[in-house]
């Protein structure tokens, strides 16, 4: 009977405890993909959570969990998340949006966010960032570095974000140089190192110098530096442990202001469900340092092309453009509109091959 | 351009020895492991480990070669807990094998953290003089890193040994009827635990020539199926270790093929080419049997000394 | 030194205890593991064992096992015919993803019609998807003498391949916006593994599960089929001498687990997964040899280490959420599991003696 009361005793003062501990701090949750030390993807997400973490202090706790398999799993996990006292949860892969969506409508008073998806509710959000602006500066670079005149590209999977960089870096690049060709090569997968830097070799055998990629690891740094007057950029993470060559510059994925902005407004009670499609002007899209390797002209004109975008001066996707069988998509001066850009499945004139699908 | 003679047959020659290295060292291993009757399909744990162990002991002592000797011992250690499991508890070689791939992901990862993004000391090409200059062949044959002939020289050696020495007929003897090998008085399980510990070793090597030459660098997860793959060429060799180097060079010279097929500009359906090996073994497989020529008849059985 | 002798009948008391004693070892060497990592040991193997099926959250936890046991139930049941029988069927995996491709293909090729028949083709076609992979290996086998354990796991690699081709391909969904994955089956009714009761997890799919334990059960305990899969196990010599036809209990064996198989992958990909994805296989037809195993082959063993598997999951994952436990240390603790419950079996088959060192048997 004792013990009994202690428990009872014990169990009223937890709950008494537990939600004035809640409302107190405000919990952050995050599911990634893969591992933090992926070096890539996942690694810059948790980089913008530490950021949280740093920003807010003792006003916010943040948990995450890695490695989460897109499918049941990640609905569970989400879940839990959400049980566990999350008042705002980050999904970080688009294979979660219908998870994500399904423990929405169960949460109510839970906001999340999703990136890369589509799927929007009244309690969750999308993001994204518009990695194509980064991709077009890349080109610029890539097409006045080339001597040989050919582009490699490192492609994981045939989806419109992949197809959207190589248009992009494409575009760019001919611009810079009426003379580049880009060789492309569909790995099938987002991470396998192995895989990656081979497919790196395989480039720099058919006489690619430069070597874009849209793939996580850092292995075809390691390649390219290996055959030597080969020059890359970071993919995701800056990488700059390759710098100043092969690495010449980077696209970095800068979640953390977002990160932080979203926090600030669950405390500050402004949250709204949004749609968020960032570039470089809000500072999602990081172009990582030019290193000296790259000349000083070529380096102005990069950062005047970052710059123009950044103020929304000039979209990357800026007419006259043709697609690849000839048939016009974009008059003079016109820009494309975020819906074919987000379903973009068709190369630009001028890029060969097909789309495999 | 679409232009099948762009590629470059030396440099591509390179680049398949490079890429049919690790699972060369890690399916040579197992081979000898399976035709003294075991089957461990923890391969891909005990490469993953070496990778680790390998990738963390060069960084810290700075040279390379002290980081495959770890990687070896890292290995070695692995498979002895599978040892320990089907020799003497006497546990399902399938299950153990398992169990041994989920706890080397795991471990490697933990080991692994905080390695991610350090870069490894270089490990130097070996360039045989002479030979490294005939033409076509010397590129890519003789000036390649000194992993590559060590591997190709293990090859040979596990041939030898397998085929000409007292203690490869004793393997062998084990690995086809362990009651009757019992019988002549050879230790079996001795026998058995040596060959997975030489198993392991070899697989940790694989690992850390990944992570410390292939790529080279630490992610989690970065052996990526390849001993999945050291698995199919041991089948595929029909446990022949002459056989298992021409496995190797279809493995890994199938991937790199795709790869620079599509650098050329040639479509190809790259899922059946990447499946195309895989269907080449089951046919060997089939080709074998009727052959008559088969897996070692004790493999994957446990073994108990009759009293 | 120490020796194993064997007994003449498995121990009743090791088989029931060794179980336990392999949970205990690794709660004591995984609570070593978690307090070399800066954690609370205590709190850490509570978070794994006692959370899921006790705790706060347990009304959300329990289903969740069930869900997460059910596949590697289904299919370690149709694993354990063949074992007995001395049939190695290691590509259970290959035949879960091409189960799951060829119902979701069905019933995606109805979409957007309704009809309450979709759904019962859907599970037949995942049935004979399973069948067909598995087949291939029988008939390899039966015919050419080719070993099943290798062609059956060559063939995983070939579905993986097959599933990737058609998450990017045939499969994926029109209005997807080009990413790959198939329609969502959550949102098509009749093409959807709903569950039966709602908020209890149970599914089809688990109650095949249940079903099939008690199916296989009936079959070892009284019928005639039962005991030819076990002579053919445990004395081919004899069972042949009976008159038992080896290609047919091959065919029988291999099919049947194909079959369970398949219909695992179509009742997870219609149900908690959803959609066909290129990732979509989580690996349940390889840790259903395990849970094969871990339930020594016995239909009632199978289905608690099939739960037993299932905690660790779910367990595992409300560690790495609540403590920020990296995921690697559950790998580990899951490897740990394995190993003692792989190890500790010898007990009951065997006795441990020690002999003495001066009767050295001539080597």
């Amino acid at each position: 009977m004792k013990l009994l009361k202690f428990l009872s005793g014990v169990a009223t003062a937890l709950s008494l405890a537990l939600p004035s501990l809640a409302d107190e701090k405000l919990k952050v949750g995050f599911i990634y993909v893969g591992p933090i030390g992926d070096g890539g993807w996942t690694y810059e997400h948790d980089i913008g959570r530490l950021a949280v973490e740093d920003h807010f202090g003792d006003r916010v706790e943040t948990i995450y969990k890695e490695s989460v398999d897109e499918g049941a799993d990640s609905e569970r996990s989400i879940t839990q998340m959400a049980l566990e006292g999350a008042d705002l949860i980050f999904t970080t892969s688009f294979g979660y949006m219908d998870a994500t969506l399904n423990v929405a409508k169960k949460f109510p008073n839970v906001k999340f966010e999703h990136a890369t998806g589509y799927k929007t509710a009244p309690n969750m959000s999308i993001y994204s960032a518009r990695f194509y602006e980064g991709r077009a500066v890349q080109g610029h670079i890539a097409g006045k570095m080339t001597k040989s005149n050919i582009v490699g590209y490192i492609a994981s999977y045939p989806i419109p974000e992949v197809i959207r960089g190589i248009n992009s870096a494409y575009i760019h690049a001919r611009k810079a140089n009426p003379d580049v060709e880009f060789k492309i090569i569909w790995v099938y997968t987002w991470f396998d190192p192995a895989k990656e830097a081979d497919a790196a070799t395989a480039l720099v055998n058919q006489g690619a110098d430069v070597v874009l990629q849209h793939t996580d690891s850092t292995a075809p740094q390691s390649a390219a530096e290996k055959a030597g007057g080969v020059i890359t950029f970071g993919q995701a993470s800056d990488m700059a442990q390759f710098a100043p060559l092969p690495r010449v510059s980077s696209i970095i994925d800068n979640w953390a202001p977002y990160y932080i902005a979203r926090t600030q407004a669950v405390l500050d009670g402004t949250w709204v469900s949004t749609d968020t499609w960032d570039g470089i002007g809000p500072g999602m899209v990081g172009i990582g340092d030019i290193s000296e390797a790259v000349p000083e002209d070529v380096k102005a004109e990069a950062l005047a092309l970052k710059n123009a975008i950044a103020s929304g001066e000039y979209h990357p996707f800026t007419g006259p453009l043709s697609k690849q069988d000839g048939s016009q998509w974009l008059a003079e001066g016109e820009v494309a509109d975020d819906g074919t850009l987000l379903g973009m499945n068709f190369y630009v004139e001028g890029v060969e091959g097909e789309v495999p699908n | 351009m679409t232009d099948l003679f762009s590629i470059n047959i030396v440099v591509l020659l390179a680049s398949l020895i490079s890429a049919s290295t690790p699972i060369l060292l890690a399916a040579t291993g197992e081979l000898v492991a399976e035709r003294a009757g075991v089957l461990n399909l923890g391969v891909e744990g005990m490469m993953i480990t070496g990778a680790a162990c390998g990738f963390i002991v060069s960084v810290h002592t700075g040279s390379p070669a002290i980081g495959f000797i770890a990687a070896a011992a890292g290995g070695t250690a692995m498979s002895a807990l599978f040892a320990l499991l089907t020799q003497c508890a006497l546990a399902n070689h399938v299950a153990s094998g398992l169990a041994l791939t989920l706890f080397g992901l795991g471990l490697s990862a933990l080991l692994g953290q905080g390695y991610v993004g350090v870069k490894p000391p270089p490990t130097g090409n070996l360039e045989l003089p002479i030979l490294s200059d005939l033409p076509v062949l010397g590129p890519a044959l003789f000036s390649q890193d000194i992993v590559s002939y060590l591997a190709l020289a293990l090859v040979i050696a596990v041939w030898l040994a397998l085929a000409r020495s007292r203690s490869g007929l004793i393997l062998r003897a084990v690995g086809e009827n362990h009651n009757a090998a019992h019988a002549l008085g050879y230790r079996v399980v001795r026998v058995r635990v040596l060959a997975i510990l030489f198993g392991g070793g070899c697989a940790g090597l694989g690992g850390a020539y990944i992570s410390l030459i292939r790529v080279p660098q630490w992610t989690d997860g970065m052996t990526a199926g390849a001993g999945w793959i050291a698995l199919a060429i041991v089948v595929f060799s029909s446990w022949k270790a002459g056989r298992v180097l021409l496995g190797a060079w279809l493995f890994g010279g199938i991937t790199v093929l795709q790869l620079n097929l599509q650098a050329a500009g040639i479509a190809i359906p790259v899922e059946y080419l990447s499946m195309s090996p895989y269907l080449i073994t089951i046919l060997v497989l089939v080709i074998l049997s009727a052959d008559n020529s088969n897996a070692p008849a004790s493999l994957g059985r446990i073994f108990h000394a009759p009293r | 030194m120490l020796l194993l002798e064997r007994r003449p009948q498995p121990s009743r008391f090791w088989i029931y205890s060794t179980p336990l004693l392999a949970i205990a070892i690794t709660m004591i060497s995984g609570g070593a593991l978690f307090a070399l990592l800066g954690e609370n040991p205590v709190e850490a193997v509570l978070a794994i064992f006692w959370e899921p099926v006790f705790g706060e959250f347990s009304f959300y936890h329990r289903p969740q096992i069930l869900i997460k046991s059910g596949p590697l139930v289904l299919i370690a049941i149709g694993l354990s015919l063949g074992f007995r029988a001395g049939i190695w069927n290691i590509g259970a995996e290959g035949q879960y993803i091409i189960g799951a491709l060829t119902g979701a293909a069905v019933g995606l090729a109805f979409y957007p019609m309704s009809g309450w028949f979709i759904f019962p083709l859907m599970v037949v076609s995942g049935a004979m998807g399973g069948i067909l992979w598995a087949s291939i290996p029988a008939f390899l086998r039966t015919r050419f003498g080719a070993n099943e354990i290798l062609v059956s796991l060559m063939l995983v690699y070939v579905a993986e391949q097959i599933l990737a081709k058609m998450a990017l391909g045939p499969l994926r969904n029109p209005d997807g916006h080009g990413f790959p994955g198939s329609r969502n089956f959550q949102n098509y009714p009749s093409a959807h593994n709903a569950e039966l009761i709602a908020g209890t997890g149970i599914h089809l799919g688990i109650a095949a599960a249940l079903v099939s334990v008690m199916f296989a059960h009936v079959l070892f305990s009284k019928h005639i089929l039962g005991y030819r899969i076990r002579l053919s196990g445990e004395a081919p010599r004899a069972a042949r001498f009976a008159g038992v036809g080896t290609s047919r209990i091959v065919f029988f064996c291999l099919c049947t687990s194909g079959a369970l198989a398949g219909l695992a992958g179509l009742f997870e990909v219609s149900g908690p997964s959803g959609q066909v994805n290129i990732d979509f296989n989580t690996g349940y037809g390889f840790t259903a040899i395990i849970v094969a195993f871990l339930g020594r082959l016995h239909p009632v063993g199978i289905l608690f280490a099939g739960l037993l598997m299932g905690l660790t999951y779910i367990g595992g994952e409300t560690a790495e959420t609540r403590l920020g436990l990296p995921s690697a240390s559950i790998q580990i603790f899951q490897g740990m599991l394995l190993f003692y419950l792989l190890a500790v079996d010898v007990l009951s088959n065997y006795r441990i003696r020690v002999k003495p060192p001066k009767t050295r048997s001539s080597a």
